[in-house]
């Protein structure tokens, strides 16, 4: 398929098939294999990385800008992040890139990226091989939690290297709303809660990433058996599957804001609903969403966080190399750099991000691992004993159909 | 051999929406090898068709196109024809380069702020009764998108009255309007039945500009517009960008199917000209002179007055955002305010704004010289008479206008899997060369109608004189129509200011203007930062109207008898 074999991707498949062979721990101290990496440290010097990332977070742009003067100064490559409104057009980008030939060279090197998208460019050949096993730092990464390998219930086959943790957490405002400790805590009470506060919830319509999360978390606390949607979706079962959660949208559907004729665009959406006294339950995937919002002016001080008891969705987001990227070996560097201890800390801190770390603190030195201990999470924050289980994603043939069915009829 | 240089511009205007094209015709008949299509069918047009709300989406986008640009062209019209010559006209001529200036996306987000329930306007109601919580009514978001239809026709009314007032002297208003008065005719009568067809026959084409962009514009359907279903073009961005890639070929069969929409929408709308026409030449023969017009000239303030204070106080009000700290419901101004936002966006917005000026002056220029070539060199070709301008013929105007009458999410990936093919990196230069292909027909439509309005005298008498082609254009043309040319090389410069799709395509991310930058924290929610990023992206579209409006003045030296309006 891809002819094209640069000396770094030679390296890299040499070191994959070596680190395969033993625990994935021991693969950053091994000789051979930091040989390896020093020659894919030579190869990057003086790349550009163009690393296409989620831009909608000044946040977040401000933390990459960080990566960009760290990975400059310590292995000279130049990070240049590209902006994007939404993950997709990268893959598009892509993709047509490969429709026209362009099998190296491509723009992209880097591409913050999970779930549907991954899926996508595996199934369609757009990643470079395996890379994140055999780097340096993923003996520090948390390999127990199983979403740092398997992606939406696909196997990332290290194609994506691991960047940060999500989970689904609940926010509402204390001076509105009353203490979270009344607040639902399942899906049940969720829709019950509506029934009493009509108006004053609301999800984004899927496709948006966080609303089509938000259906799964749904759809897992009300089917009967969890174990099918760990499989691909089958024809035959679907309607039975699905039809717990229909019910469910159904019932809550009359007492939605806006009676569910509208929804919020996405979860920052949903957060300046909530600022304004629109919405009461906002929710999203970083559970240290509030304390920086709030630290930005965007919510009132008093919002707090709230999950449920029986567990949410959680997941991992990652990076992945394009097949066709010119800076492959610069793009390992990046993505080392970006599961270190230090640069997971400054991400895993309010004040900078606040995203979950992927690495697991017991493989830490312990000056680190205490320095993960010391952050201050902020207000609204819960520490992450108190974020309850993890639910495992579906895989994602059940999104799809999902989100067609929603679409059919809730959507014309 | 002119005559074949006469068809090169236009050719490669319109050879980027060909290639484009072909590359969304082949995956809507299931030719796409690159995901697995490799045979001819039907199948992404019955898929599409079986979209739930198709038919909604499709009468969204209709009606959209056509109410936008029927009110906004009436609202023009009533206006002028209530102050033409009076001081609200040269206010209006003041007030318009802001107006313009605001791009499409930040004046639909101030329009959302001042409307929505958590809105200025109901903050305004709230404050003083007590209310602590808006109301639960879907305003922005409307399912039959009037919100939209509000947002596109407060942009777009500034748009027509620009290219109006460039218009206006070739229309001959004063003489006219002074025959009108003696034979009794009212104010308004008098410029509707004297003057106007003049100066629509001139802004026509700029209006149907209109009626295809609002038929399928993008941005503001997706900040003001319903979303269950949401208009025809929106849909197809989101099958464009969904993650399952054989989406792709529902959306290629969907750009098709927009085509079709906006090629109806043209056609209804030239039929409610002709119906408008009729009505006109039967008022005419009443002999109607309605002298007295005084409260109707009140009325005919209302659309151009609403629209021009809904684009300028939702500026102001996004300009409080870009201070504020938290700012709840319903405080009617900020508790704190600020200089946080613009610390942190200044230092990161200077590069794209450096690459977007350099692209827009590239591109605007660039498309003012190959404008004024084809337009020049078609003059040439037709001995025009007095009274009948000549025009481009229909096939050059229907190449030079192609690319605003199909939708760019049409034909962009089709450009951007050829431009990949033929191994072009992203540069300014490709950037500024696929920004002409949009720019080049706004500046021809801007340019196009005084161009050939020109009373052909002047140069006859310069002829006469014994100066040459390139004198008499350069010291005869050009002076009488520094207006004109400079109003187009502002809207071309603003049009490319305001390129997103292509930008983010063809500029694969690589050359981020302050429009890719805009949209990509909008993405984000936050009003600070939307607040900070729209008045960074008003600014430079800001300077070049203000300058095309100021420049003729200065320029003008000497020449007493362009001293008028």
């Amino acid at each position: 398929m891809v002819r094209f074999r640069s000396v770094a991707m030679a390296v890299m498949s040499c070191l994959a098939l070596a680190g395969a062979g033993r625990p994935a721990e021991a693969a950053g101290s091994a000789g051979a294999a930091a040989q390896g990496w020093d020659a894919v440290l030579a190869e990057a010097r003086g790349e550009t990385v163009y690393f296409d990332a989620w831009g909608g977070s000044q946040n977040i742009n401000d933390y990459i800008a960080w990566v960009g003067s760290e990975v400059s100064d310590r292995f000279d490559i130049t990070l240049k992040h590209v902006k994007l409104d939404d993950t997709a057009s990268a893959v598009a980008t892509v993709l047509a890139e490969k429709a026209a030939g362009k099998g190296e060279n491509g723009s992209i090197d880097l591409i913050w990226i999970n779930g549907e998208n991954f899926a996508s460019m595996q199934e369609n050949g757009l990643l470079a091989e395996g890379f994140a096993t055999a780097l340096p730092n993923w003996r520090y990464v948390d390999t127990r939690n199983p979403t740092v390998t398997v992606d939406f219930t696909l196997p990332t086959r290290g194609q994506e290297s691991p960047w940060g943790g999500a989970k689904l957490v609940f926010f509402s405002d204390t001076a509105r709303s009353g203490p979270v400790d009344a607040m639902p805590k399942n899906a049940d009470e969720l829709l019950a809660w509506a029934k009493a506060h009509p108006g004053r919830f609301s999800y984004p319509a899927p496709p948006d990433f966080i609303g089509s999360s938000f259906l799964k978390q749904v759809l897992i606390e009300k089917v009967a058996d969890p174990a099918v949607l760990q499989r691909p979706v089958d024809d035959a079962n679907f309607a039975a599957v699905t039809q717990p959660l229909w019910d469910w949208l159904d019932a809550i559907r009359p007492v939605l804001w806006r009676s569910g004729r509208d929804h919020p665009q996405n979860y920052p959406a949903m957060k300046q609903l909530l600022a304004d006294g629109e919405l009461d339950i906002i929710f999203a995937f970083n559970p240290a969403e509030a304390s920086s919002a709030i630290a930005a002016g965007e919510l009132p001080d008093t919002v707090r966080s709230f999950t449920f008891p029986g567990g949410t969705l959680g997941n991992t987001h990652f990076v992945a190399i394009p097949y066709n990227s010119s800076a492959k070996a610069a793009a390992q560097v990046v993505a080392d750099f970006l599961i270190s201890p230090e640069a997971q800390l400054r991400k895993e801190d309010p004040r900078y991000w606040g995203d979950p770390t992927v690495l697991a603190m017991d493989r830490l030195p312990p000056a680190d691992r205490d320095a993960f201990a010391e952050i201050d999470r902020g207000v609204a924050t819960l520490p992450p004993s108190k974020l309850g289980p993890v639910l495992a994603e579906p895989h994602p043939s059940w999104m799809t159909r999902i989100e067609e069915e929603w679409k059919r009829r809730y959507g014309g | 051999m002119t005559k074949a240089f006469n068809w090169l511009v236009p050719a490669l205007l319109a050879l980027p929406v060909a290639i484009g094209l072909v590359g969304v015709v082949l995956p809507a008949f299931g030719y796409l090898p690159a995901l697995g299509g490799a045979e001819f069918s039907l199948d992404a047009f019955r898929r599409l068709l079986a979209m739930p709300g198709l038919s909604t989406s499709v009468f969204l986008s209709l009606a959209g196109g056509l109410v936008t640009t029927a009110i906004s062209t009436l609202g023009v019209a009533l206006f002028l024809a209530a102050f033409h010559g009076t001081a609200a006209e040269r206010f209006a001529r003041r007030a318009l380069a802001p107006l313009l200036a605001v791009p499409h996306a930040a004046a639909a987000f101030g329009l959302a702020f001042l409307i929505a329930p958590s809105g200025m306007l109901a903050r305004l109601v709230a404050a003083p009764l007590g209310i602590a919580r808006p109301p639960d009514l879907l305003i922005v978001g409307d399912p039959l998108g009037l919100a939209m239809m509000a947002g596109l026709i407060a942009k777009e009314m500034p748009f027509l009255l620009l290219v109006a007032f460039a218009a206006l002297p070739q229309a001959d208003p004063v003489r006219r309007m002074r025959l009108a008065a003696s034979l009794g005719y009212g104010r308004m009568a008098a410029f509707l039945l004297t003057v106007w067809p003049g100066v629509y026959r001139q802004i026509r084409l700029p209006v149907l500009a209109v009626a295809a962009y609002a038929s399928g514009v993008v941005d503001v359907a997706l900040i003001l517009g319903p979303s269950l279903p949401a208009p025809l073009a929106v849909r197809i961005v989101g099958w464009m960008n969904d993650a399952d890639l054989s989406l792709r070929f529902v959306a290629s069969a969907g750009a098709l199917l927009q085509l079709g929409v906006t090629a109806a929408v043209l056609l209804a709308f030239v039929l409610g000209e002709r119906l408008a026409g009729a009505l006109r030449r039967r008022q005419t023969v009443t002999g109607n002179r309605m002298p007295r017009d005084g409260c109707a000239r009140l009325f005919a303030m209302l659309p151009v007055g609403l629209a021009a204070g809904a684009v300028f106080l939702g500026l102001v009000a996004l300009a409080l955002w870009s201070f504020a700290g938290f700012w709840g419901f319903p405080d009617l101004l900020p508790r704190q305010l600020g200089l946080a936002t613009w610390m942190r966006s200044l230092p990161a917005a200077a590069g794209p704004l450096a690459t977007t000026f350099v692209v827009a002056i590239v591109s605007a220029g660039a498309a003012l010289l190959l404008v004024v070539w084809l337009l020049e060199s078609r003059r040439k070709a037709v001995r025009a008479t007095v009274g009948r301008p000549a025009r481009l013929p229909p096939a050059v105007a229907g190449l030079v206008y192609l690319p605003l009458i199909v939708p760019q999410i049409a034909f962009l990936f089709g450009l951007q899997v050829a431009i990949i093919s033929l191994g072009l990196t992203p540069s300014l230069l490709l950037l500024s060369a696929v920004h002409l292909v949009f720019v080049a027909p706004y500046v021809a439509l801007a340019l196009a109608d005084p161009w050939f309005a020109l009373d052909p005298r002047y140069e006859q008498i310069a002829a006469s004189l014994g100066h040459g082609t390139a004198a008499t254009l350069v010291r005869v043309r050009l002076p009488i129509l520094t207006r004109a040319v400079l109003t187009a090389l502002a809207i071309g410069f603003a049009t490319s200011v305001g390129q997103y799709l292509p930008t983010l395509l063809i500029g694969a991310g690589r050359l981020p203007t302050i429009t890719t930058e805009a949209v990509a924290l909008a993405a984000g929610g936050n009003r600070r930062v939307i607040g900070a990023y729209a008045l960074l992206q008003t600014l430079l579209p800001l300077l070049a109207f203000t300058l095309s409006g100021g420049l003729p003045r200065l320029l003008s030296g000497g020449r007493a008898g362009m001293k008028r309006p």
